[in-house]
């Protein structure tokens, strides 16, 4: 039964070939919309979350304030207020799992004929788990070697391959502002931050060292900021304020007094972008769905069509024995048809165009199954719903009077 | 099969709502016909003798009284009880033939098998062979646009035919044929009424269509005039 339908549902397709195009076309456009803007919606998702995950978990970023120098205000970070010492208290506190130091700035660094100009960090042992990091070779800087500021240095993938290609820079000697350093470790590749900066152009240096051979700071035992991971994501509160309370009072800052140093909550920033590119996604998908039910209301236009044009056939079959559910099908079938086959087409156009659009902008895109089914479910859904009125009309003649019809 | 005739129909009445007021169109018909009777009705235009018709095809409903096929009462009957009689008792065949013209002859002979829900290979097997029966086995796939309207009217025969009928209904069946073509289509008729039984009534303007019937009844203005045997002073 529903196989001889289709057939008559196709052979009613195939005698209005232009109408049947156009009335698919709504749903191709429709569908093709939606698959390529959740493909693209989500591989946005996907690269927020990517960059989020590389960052490490429950982490605070703690920055020097800013200072007023002949009454001009400078910025945050412009005071090079913060310690190493003050990293070492931090990590005293009770919610605090660990605090790592970072003294940065850039040099250009030199390996035989090649030479590269990447950020340099100084940092402390525990700088390789408070950033989520992992070693892809080589060992890790040891606490003796902050200690005693030895001239080691573990490169981040960009930088290694820049300046070794294929070779491996173990145990290899870089110059770095014409200090020799002896590469111990090669970091495993990270890829973006959440501002789009390559993680992995960096190299990674004892702070100690950092401090006292390659960023020449005004003020010695200075970093630039101090990454904190709390112990869990509950603690976060208690630890912000713990941070500060602390910091105020090893800086000596006045009650009433601004702080000297800013407390970021990095994971309430990723929560934040992660809703902000859910929600893009979701908005694509909406503004997509939108032309959908126009393709549907287009299929409800033309089966009206269809069922006045063949108000006799209706009338005919009713004769020879189609019961009311009979004719509802059909036509049922016949919208459903149109729907499911233009979804097919629009599926293929918009995994087309999302590839596409990969190839051309190197933007991220991810088409899952589950879009791709979405979108037949949707489809057959608008079939259904927008071929439900008119197949009702038709089941609804009465045969007579669909047997006169002219 | 009961008892009875296969048709009962007392005090039967029709009337249209227009605008302009009702409009009766059959005033009191109180009729039987027996099973395997062959019957000619007659009568001017907007005698009523087309809605008589399409009630007994259950196709329209009375207004008034009653009709009882195989002795149940149709006012009764539920849309797919209408349906399925429409389907294995009455087979139709239209002036206009009706055949539904994207499909093939065979695809329109086995149309009422598809609605009593026939698997397809039987269904296309009693098709054929209705075709071949009727003399038009080998245009089973043409489309009836490339058969002529004797022929064509010959398909329609064979769909009436399809789901096994008790009753044929013609509703001027060679109105738009040609006098020999008629011919042949109306001893088709004949033969399956003499030969298997069927019982047939046809509406006709013609006298020399409805001599070949065995009882003629007349209508004019809605009411019967004569019901009877098929006379000269009849016609």
């Amino acid at each position: 039964m529903i196989g001889v339908m289709l057939g008559e549902a196709w052979h009613a397709m195939a005698a209005n070939r232009m109408r049947t195009f156009l009335t698919m076309l709504g749903m191709v456009i429709g569908v093709g919309a939606v698959i390529l803007m959740m493909a693209i919606g989500q591989g946005v998702q996907y690269s927020i979350n990517q960059s989020i995950a590389s960052m490490g978990s429950n982490l605070f970023l703690v920055v020097s304030g800013s200072t007023t120098s002949g009454g001009v205000r400078l910025g945050g970070g412009a005071a090079p207020t913060l310690t190493v010492g003050d990293a070492e208290a931090i990590a005293e506190l009770p919610n605090i799992a660990a605090a790592a130091p970072v003294a940065s700035g850039s040099a250009q660094v030199i390996y035989g004929p090649n030479n590269w100009s990447t950020g340099i960090s100084g940092v402390t042992p525990d700088y390789l788990e408070v950033a989520n990091w992992e070693l892809a070779d080589g060992y890790w800087m040891s606490d003796s070697d902050v200690r005693s500021a030895t001239r080691v240095a573990v490169l981040g993938n960009t930088v290694a391959k820049n300046l070794f290609g294929d070779e491996s820079p173990l145990g290899k000697t870089i110059r770095i502002k014409q200090s020799p350093f002896i590469i111990i470790g090669v970091l495993a590749p990270k890829g973006q931050a959440l501002d789009g900066r390559d993680q992995d152009d960096t190299i990674l240096v004892p702070v100690r060292t950092a401090q006292r051979q390659l960023l020449g700071q005004q003020f010695q035992n200075a970093v630039r900021h101090i990454m904190v991971q709390a112990v869990s994501a509950e603690a976060m509160n208690q630890a912000e304020r713990d941070m500060n309370d602390l910091l105020r009072q090893r800086h000596r800052v006045r009650a009433g007094a601004d702080d000297d140093f800013t407390v970021r909550n990095m994971t309430a920033m990723a929560n934040t972008a992660a809703e902000t590119a859910k929600l893009m996604s979701l908005l694509l998908g909406a503004i997509a769905s939108i032309s959908l039910v126009v393709g549907g209301v287009g299929i409800m236009n033309i089966m009206l069509v269809s069922v006045t044009e063949r108000t006799r056939e209706i009338g005919i079959r009713m004769a020879i024995g189609a019961r009311r559910r009979d004719i509802l099908a059909q036509f049922l079938l016949e919208a459903i048809s149109i729907s499911v086959a233009g979804c097919t087409i629009g599926v293929a156009l918009g995994v087309g165009g999302a590839l596409l659009v990969n190839q051309l902008t190197q933007t991220p895109v991810v088409i899952t199954f589950a879009s791709i089914a979405l979108g037949f479910a949707v489809a057959t859904a608008v079939g259904v719903f927008f071929g439900y009125y008119p197949a009702h009309q038709a089941a609804g003649l009465r045969p007579i009077e669909a047997l006169r019809y002219q | 099969m009961q008892a009875g005739p296969l048709i009962r129909i007392s005090h039967l009445k029709k009337q249209y709502e227009t605008e302009a007021g009702p409009v009766p169109v059959l005033h009191d018909v109180t009729l039987d016909i027996q099973e395997g009777e062959f019957v000619a009705i007659m009568g001017p235009s907007g005698s009523g003798k087309s809605t008589f018709m399409n009630i007994l095809g259950c196709l329209d409903t009375p207004t008034g009284g009653r009709y009882e096929l195989q002795g149940h009462d149709v006012a009764k009957m539920d849309g797919d009880e209408l349906a399925r009689l429409r389907n294995h008792v009455i087979g139709f065949v239209f002036q206009g033939f009706n055949l539904l013209p994207r499909a093939n002859l065979e695809t329109n002979v086995a149309l009422p098998l598809l609605y009593a829900r026939v698997g397809k290979s039987e269904r296309l097997e009693r098709a054929r062979k209705l075709l071949t029966q009727t003399g038009l086995g080998k245009y089973a796939k043409s489309l009836p646009n490339q058969i002529s309207g004797g022929q064509q009217q010959r398909v329609a025969i064979a769909r009436a035919l399809a789901g096994k009928p008790d009753l044929i209904l013609a509703d001027e069946p060679t109105g738009n044929l040609d006098s020999h073509t008629s011919q042949e289509i109306m001893e088709i008729f004949t033969r399956l009424n003499a030969e298997d039984g069927i019982t047939i009534v046809l509406v006709t303007h013609e006298s020399d269509i409805a001599r070949y019937a065995k009882r003629l009844v007349r209508f004019v203005d809605g009411d019967i005039v004569h019901d009877g045997g098929v006379h000269e002073e009849a016609l």
